[in-house]
């Protein structure tokens, strides 16, 4: 019993070392947040569209799962995000939706005159009152809901096309987009 | 020297100034003041160890204005903390609540001086229970005579 005690500090140790194997990797991004609305209701919207007189609303959604992508002209990461989007676009797996965070329509459709346009629709958040509600952070965040507008995941900063193969498309495989 | 003292004046009155804007304020200001005692509990995720009343950071203005709405339509303090939460999950809240997910940070330091506090009163009652429990024996008949034979022989 008293010869036990010796592995004590030995057990502390393992368990101290653990942590920071775990805490200290490098992939770990003590940045990255879980959303606080994950396998919760996506919080409705209302939006002006970009370039239409149609509004994105969440309920346009509803149906079948979609992609969220918050996005601004000003934000780089979404530059180097931006193939990636139109990338996935191309695959035609899933309706990839963008709201525009805290921009100029001006300078949101200028944005996507000139790099491509990957989403099906287009919702200006001048305010960022949308973007308050669904807890964004920083542009861009990638939101997946699926068909009754549920949040699935939230990919934090520029969507990797890595994070995009390993994450989001078998994650739209489960829930049946097609 | 006169500069000196007044430089050394001008900043002994610095203080931190709150990132608070003067459009963001709210007309009574028994409801700002709410609304700051709100904002300082509440955590600037872009910088992460700064309030954001203290933060300079858009989205510290943005959560400060929905505060300062909330509060204007009516909300007790309870209810505008949990509507930041409910987005922003309980990370925002600079004091972490006591949850099951933060069980171990609340309770684990009492719980490692507790069991450092059973071990230490273990050990001293061991070692006292030792101490008084090896009474040395009584020496042999052998012993006793050596034991003279020496001291007779320090005598001589």
């Amino acid at each position: 019993m008293t010869r036990a005690l010796f592995l004590l500090p030995l057990l502390l140790f393992a368990v101290v070392a653990g942590y920071f194997f775990t805490a200290l990797r490098p992939s770990h991004d003590t940045r990255e947040l879980p959303s606080a609305l994950l396998d919760k209701p996506a919080p409705a919207f209302d939006l002006a569209g970009l370039g239409s007189d149609k509004r994105l609303t969440l309920d346009g959604l509803k149906g079948r799962p979609s992609v969220i992508n918050f996005f601004a002209s000003w934000c780089a990461p979404c530059r180097i995000e931006h193939p990636v989007l139109m990338r996935l676009a191309k695959q035609d797996k899933v309706a990839i939706y963008g709201i525009s965070y805290k921009d100029k329509s001006e300078a949101s459709t200028n944005f996507l005159t000139t790099l491509g346009d990957p989403y099906r629709q287009v919702g200006l958040d001048p305010d960022g009152r949308t973007g308050l509600n669904f807890g964004v952070y920083g542009v861009p965040e990638t939101y997946v809901l699926d068909g009754n507008g549920v949040i699935r995941k939230r990919f934090v900063g520029p969507l990797s096309a890595e994070a995009v193969d390993r994450e989001l498309l078998p994650l739209l495989k489960k829930l049946g987009a097609s | 020297m006169r500069a000196l003292l007044a430089a050394c004046l001008l900043l002994a009155m610095t203080v931190a100034a709150p990132a608070v804007e003067p459009r963001e304020k709210l007309p009574d200001p028994a409801q700002e003041a709410r609304a700051r005692d709100i904002s300082s509990g509440l955590r600037c995720l872009v910088c992460q160890n700064e309030s954001i009343d203290d933060s300079g950071a858009e989205l510290a203005h943005d959560i400060r204005v929905f505060v300062r709405e909330r509060i204007a339509a009516g909300d007790n303090n309870r209810q505008v903390v949990d509507a930041v939460v409910s987005r922003y999950g309980s990370f925002v809240l600079l004091k972490p609540p006591v949850e099951p997910a933060t069980y171990l940070l609340w309770f684990g330091p009492p719980v490692l001086v507790l069991i450092g506090l059973a071990g230490t009163f273990v050990w001293v009652s061991r070692r006292r229970a030792t101490a008084t429990a090896a009474e040395p024996a009584p020496l042999s008949a052998e012993e006793q005579r050596r034991l003279q034979g020496l001291l007779e022989d320090q005598d001589r």
